[in-house]
Protein backbone atom coordinates (compact mmCIF):
# COMPACT_ATOMS: atom_id res chain seq x y z
CA UNK A 1 0.00 0.00 0.00
CA UNK A 2 1.40 3.40 -0.92
CA UNK A 3 0.04 6.75 0.12
CA UNK A 4 -0.96 8.91 -2.81
CA UNK A 5 1.62 11.61 -3.47
CA UNK A 6 -0.88 14.46 -3.20
CA UNK A 7 -1.72 13.35 0.36
CA UNK A 8 1.96 13.28 1.32
CA UNK A 9 2.48 16.70 -0.27
CA UNK A 10 -0.09 18.46 1.85
CA UNK A 11 -3.58 17.18 1.26
CA UNK A 12 -3.77 14.81 4.22
CA UNK A 13 -6.33 15.15 7.00
CA UNK A 14 -4.40 17.99 8.65
CA UNK A 15 -3.66 19.60 5.25
CA UNK A 16 0.04 19.64 5.92
CA UNK A 17 1.15 16.17 4.86
CA UNK A 18 4.38 15.09 6.55
CA UNK A 19 5.27 18.68 7.51
CA UNK A 20 4.81 18.17 11.25
CA UNK A 21 6.90 15.00 11.32
CA UNK A 22 9.65 16.61 9.25
CA UNK A 23 9.87 19.82 11.34
CA UNK A 24 9.92 17.70 14.51
CA UNK A 25 12.96 15.77 13.22
CA UNK A 26 14.83 18.85 11.97
CA UNK A 27 14.45 20.65 15.31
CA UNK A 28 15.30 17.38 17.11
CA UNK A 29 18.61 17.27 15.22
CA UNK A 30 19.39 20.95 15.82
CA UNK A 31 18.48 20.48 19.50
CA UNK A 32 21.32 17.97 20.04
CA UNK A 33 24.35 20.30 19.62
CA UNK A 34 22.35 23.24 21.01
CA UNK A 35 21.47 21.30 24.19
CA UNK A 36 25.13 20.43 24.74
CA UNK A 37 26.10 24.10 24.28
CA UNK A 38 23.20 25.20 26.48
CA UNK A 39 24.22 22.82 29.29
CA UNK A 40 27.77 24.23 29.17
CA UNK A 41 26.41 27.80 29.28
CA UNK A 42 24.11 27.20 32.27
CA UNK A 43 26.89 25.24 33.96
CA UNK A 44 29.01 28.41 33.87
CA UNK A 45 26.05 30.68 34.62
CA UNK A 46 25.17 28.83 37.81
CA UNK A 47 28.42 29.75 39.55
CA UNK A 48 28.47 33.31 38.15
CA UNK A 49 27.15 36.45 39.84
CA UNK A 50 24.95 39.02 38.09
CA UNK A 51 27.71 40.99 36.37
CA UNK A 52 29.49 37.86 35.21
CA UNK A 53 26.24 36.52 33.75
CA UNK A 54 25.61 39.78 31.87
CA UNK A 55 29.15 39.54 30.54
CA UNK A 56 28.62 35.89 29.60
CA UNK A 57 25.45 36.68 27.65
CA UNK A 58 27.20 39.63 26.01
CA UNK A 59 29.66 37.34 24.29
CA UNK A 60 28.58 36.87 20.65
CA UNK A 61 29.08 33.10 20.55
CA UNK A 62 27.06 32.58 23.75
CA UNK A 63 24.32 34.94 22.54
CA UNK A 64 24.05 33.29 19.13
CA UNK A 65 24.01 29.87 20.78
CA UNK A 66 21.25 31.01 23.17
CA UNK A 67 19.16 32.59 20.38
CA UNK A 68 19.37 29.42 18.28
CA UNK A 69 18.58 27.32 21.37
CA UNK A 70 15.48 29.41 22.12
CA UNK A 71 14.24 29.19 18.52
CA UNK A 72 14.89 25.46 18.23
CA UNK A 73 13.53 24.58 21.70
CA UNK A 74 10.32 26.62 21.41
CA UNK A 75 9.55 25.34 17.92
CA UNK A 76 10.21 21.72 18.96
CA UNK A 77 8.22 21.99 22.20
CA UNK A 78 5.26 23.55 20.36
CA UNK A 79 5.18 20.63 17.90
CA UNK A 80 5.60 18.09 20.72
CA UNK A 81 2.86 19.54 22.91
CA UNK A 82 0.56 19.68 19.87
CA UNK A 83 1.00 15.91 19.48
CA UNK A 84 0.37 15.31 23.19
CA UNK A 85 -2.83 17.43 23.09
CA UNK A 86 -4.08 15.70 19.93
CA UNK A 87 -3.37 12.27 21.47
CA UNK A 88 -5.05 12.74 24.83
CA UNK A 89 -7.75 15.38 24.51
CA UNK A 90 -10.76 14.27 22.55
CA UNK A 91 -13.38 16.89 23.36
CA UNK A 92 -13.27 19.10 20.28
CA UNK A 93 -13.72 22.51 21.91
CA UNK A 94 -11.22 21.80 24.67
CA UNK A 95 -8.75 20.38 22.18
CA UNK A 96 -8.89 23.43 19.90
CA UNK A 97 -8.61 25.75 22.92
CA UNK A 98 -5.54 23.89 24.19
CA UNK A 99 -3.95 23.93 20.72
CA UNK A 100 -4.43 27.71 20.48
CA UNK A 101 -3.03 28.17 24.01
CA UNK A 102 -0.06 26.00 23.05
CA UNK A 103 0.80 28.14 20.03
CA UNK A 104 0.40 31.39 21.99
CA UNK A 105 2.40 30.14 24.99
CA UNK A 106 5.27 28.81 22.85
CA UNK A 107 5.37 32.02 20.84
CA UNK A 108 5.35 34.14 24.00
CA UNK A 109 8.22 32.15 25.53
CA UNK A 110 10.18 32.53 22.29
CA UNK A 111 9.68 36.28 21.96
CA UNK A 112 10.19 37.11 25.66
CA UNK A 113 13.45 35.11 25.73
CA UNK A 114 14.78 36.64 22.51
CA UNK A 115 13.84 40.12 23.71
CA UNK A 116 15.77 39.54 26.95
CA UNK A 117 18.90 38.31 25.18
CA UNK A 118 18.85 41.24 22.75
CA UNK A 119 18.22 43.76 25.53
CA UNK A 120 21.15 42.42 27.57
CA UNK A 121 23.35 42.63 24.45
CA UNK A 122 22.41 45.99 23.03
CA UNK A 123 21.00 48.04 25.89
CA UNK A 124 22.45 46.30 28.97
CA UNK B 1 -20.47 18.00 10.30
CA UNK B 2 -22.52 15.02 11.42
CA UNK B 3 -22.48 14.32 15.14
CA UNK B 4 -21.21 10.77 15.52
CA UNK B 5 -23.20 8.55 17.84
CA UNK B 6 -21.06 7.18 20.63
CA UNK B 7 -21.01 3.39 20.39
CA UNK B 8 -19.44 1.29 23.13
CA UNK B 9 -16.94 -0.94 21.38
CA UNK B 10 -14.57 -3.47 22.92
CA UNK B 11 -11.05 -2.09 23.25
CA UNK B 12 -7.96 -3.97 22.16
CA UNK B 13 -5.50 -4.85 24.94
CA UNK B 14 -3.72 -1.73 26.10
CA UNK B 15 -1.14 -0.54 28.64
CA UNK B 16 -2.65 -2.25 31.68
CA UNK B 17 -2.35 -5.81 30.34
CA UNK B 18 1.35 -5.65 29.55
CA UNK B 19 4.09 -6.03 32.13
CA UNK B 20 6.36 -2.99 31.85
CA UNK B 21 9.35 -3.48 29.58
CA UNK B 22 12.30 -1.07 29.72
CA UNK B 23 11.68 0.05 26.14
CA UNK B 24 8.05 0.83 26.84
CA UNK B 25 8.85 2.63 30.09
CA UNK B 26 11.51 4.77 28.36
CA UNK B 27 8.99 5.63 25.65
CA UNK B 28 6.53 6.88 28.27
CA UNK B 29 9.30 8.71 30.14
CA UNK B 30 10.32 10.40 26.86
CA UNK B 31 6.85 11.91 26.61
CA UNK B 32 6.80 12.90 30.28
CA UNK B 33 10.24 14.55 30.12
CA UNK B 34 9.16 16.34 26.92
CA UNK B 35 6.10 17.71 28.70
CA UNK B 36 8.22 18.78 31.69
CA UNK B 37 10.73 20.52 29.43
CA UNK B 38 7.84 22.52 27.95
CA UNK B 39 7.64 24.28 31.30
CA UNK B 40 11.41 24.08 31.81
CA UNK B 41 11.85 26.38 28.82
CA UNK B 42 9.57 28.82 30.64
CA UNK B 43 12.06 28.76 33.57
CA UNK B 44 14.80 29.61 31.06
CA UNK B 45 12.66 32.52 29.86
CA UNK B 46 12.18 33.77 33.43
CA UNK B 47 15.94 33.54 34.06
CA UNK B 48 16.69 35.60 30.93
CA UNK B 49 13.96 38.12 31.79
CA UNK B 50 15.41 38.52 35.30
CA UNK B 51 18.91 39.21 33.95
CA UNK B 52 17.43 41.69 31.46
CA UNK B 53 15.46 43.38 34.25
CA UNK B 54 18.46 44.09 36.46
CA UNK B 55 20.31 42.92 39.55
CA UNK B 56 17.37 43.01 41.97
CA UNK B 57 15.26 40.69 39.81
CA UNK B 58 18.27 38.44 39.29
CA UNK B 59 18.88 38.20 43.05
CA UNK B 60 15.25 37.15 43.56
CA UNK B 61 15.67 34.44 40.93
CA UNK B 62 18.89 33.27 42.58
CA UNK B 63 17.23 33.13 46.00
CA UNK B 64 14.40 30.96 44.65
CA UNK B 65 16.62 28.71 42.53
CA UNK B 66 19.04 28.17 45.42
CA UNK B 67 16.24 27.11 47.77
CA UNK B 68 15.60 23.41 48.36
CA UNK B 69 12.59 23.25 46.04
CA UNK B 70 14.37 25.38 43.46
CA UNK B 71 17.37 23.06 43.46
CA UNK B 72 15.15 19.97 43.11
CA UNK B 73 13.37 21.61 40.15
CA UNK B 74 16.66 22.50 38.47
CA UNK B 75 18.12 19.02 38.99
CA UNK B 76 14.88 17.62 37.55
CA UNK B 77 15.15 20.02 34.62
CA UNK B 78 18.74 19.02 33.75
CA UNK B 79 17.87 15.32 34.06
CA UNK B 80 14.76 15.73 31.89
CA UNK B 81 16.78 17.66 29.31
CA UNK B 82 19.55 15.06 29.13
CA UNK B 83 17.11 12.14 29.16
CA UNK B 84 14.99 13.66 26.39
CA UNK B 85 18.11 14.38 24.32
CA UNK B 86 19.43 10.81 24.67
CA UNK B 87 15.94 9.41 24.04
CA UNK B 88 15.69 11.67 21.01
CA UNK B 89 18.98 10.35 19.62
CA UNK B 90 17.54 6.83 20.10
CA UNK B 91 14.47 7.80 18.08
CA UNK B 92 16.60 9.38 15.35
CA UNK B 93 18.59 6.14 15.08
CA UNK B 94 15.31 4.25 14.66
CA UNK B 95 14.21 6.79 12.02
CA UNK B 96 17.06 5.56 9.84
CA UNK B 97 15.49 2.09 9.98
CA UNK B 98 18.22 0.49 12.07
CA UNK B 99 18.57 -0.62 15.68
CA UNK B 100 15.34 -2.62 15.81
CA UNK B 101 16.86 -5.92 16.99
CA UNK B 102 15.58 -6.75 20.50
CA UNK B 103 19.04 -6.64 22.09
CA UNK B 104 19.77 -3.24 20.50
CA UNK B 105 16.40 -1.89 21.58
CA UNK B 106 17.05 -2.96 25.17
CA UNK B 107 20.63 -1.67 25.08
CA UNK B 108 19.51 1.76 23.81
CA UNK B 109 16.69 1.96 26.37
CA UNK B 110 18.98 1.13 29.31
CA UNK B 111 21.63 3.44 27.86
CA UNK B 112 19.15 6.32 27.82
CA UNK B 113 18.24 5.76 31.47
CA UNK B 114 21.71 5.08 32.86
CA UNK B 115 23.38 7.72 30.68
CA UNK B 116 20.93 10.45 31.69
CA UNK B 117 21.25 9.70 35.42
CA UNK B 118 25.06 9.51 35.26
CA UNK B 119 25.43 12.73 33.23
CA UNK B 120 23.05 14.57 35.58
CA UNK B 121 25.03 13.42 38.64
CA UNK B 122 28.32 14.47 36.98
CA UNK B 123 26.83 17.87 36.05
CA UNK B 124 25.74 18.61 39.61
CA UNK B 125 28.80 17.19 41.38
CA UNK B 126 31.08 19.29 39.16
CA UNK B 127 28.82 22.27 39.73
CA UNK B 128 29.05 21.94 43.52
CA UNK B 129 32.79 21.27 43.60
CA UNK B 130 33.69 24.12 41.24
CA UNK B 131 31.45 26.81 42.70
Amino acid sequence: MRTALNKVRGLGSAKEGTGHFWKQRITAISNIPLTIGFLLIIFCAMSFNYNQNVELLNSPIVSICMILTILSFTYHMCLGMQTVIEDYIHKELLKISMLILNYLFSFFVMIASLYSILKINFIG
Amino acid sequence: MLKMKKIERPLSPHLQVYSPLINMVMSIVHRITGSLLYFGTAILMVWLLCIASGEAAYDTFQAISNSFIGTVVLIGYTWALIHHMLGGIRHLIWDTGSGFEIENINRLAWGTLIGSVLLTIIFWILNYTLS
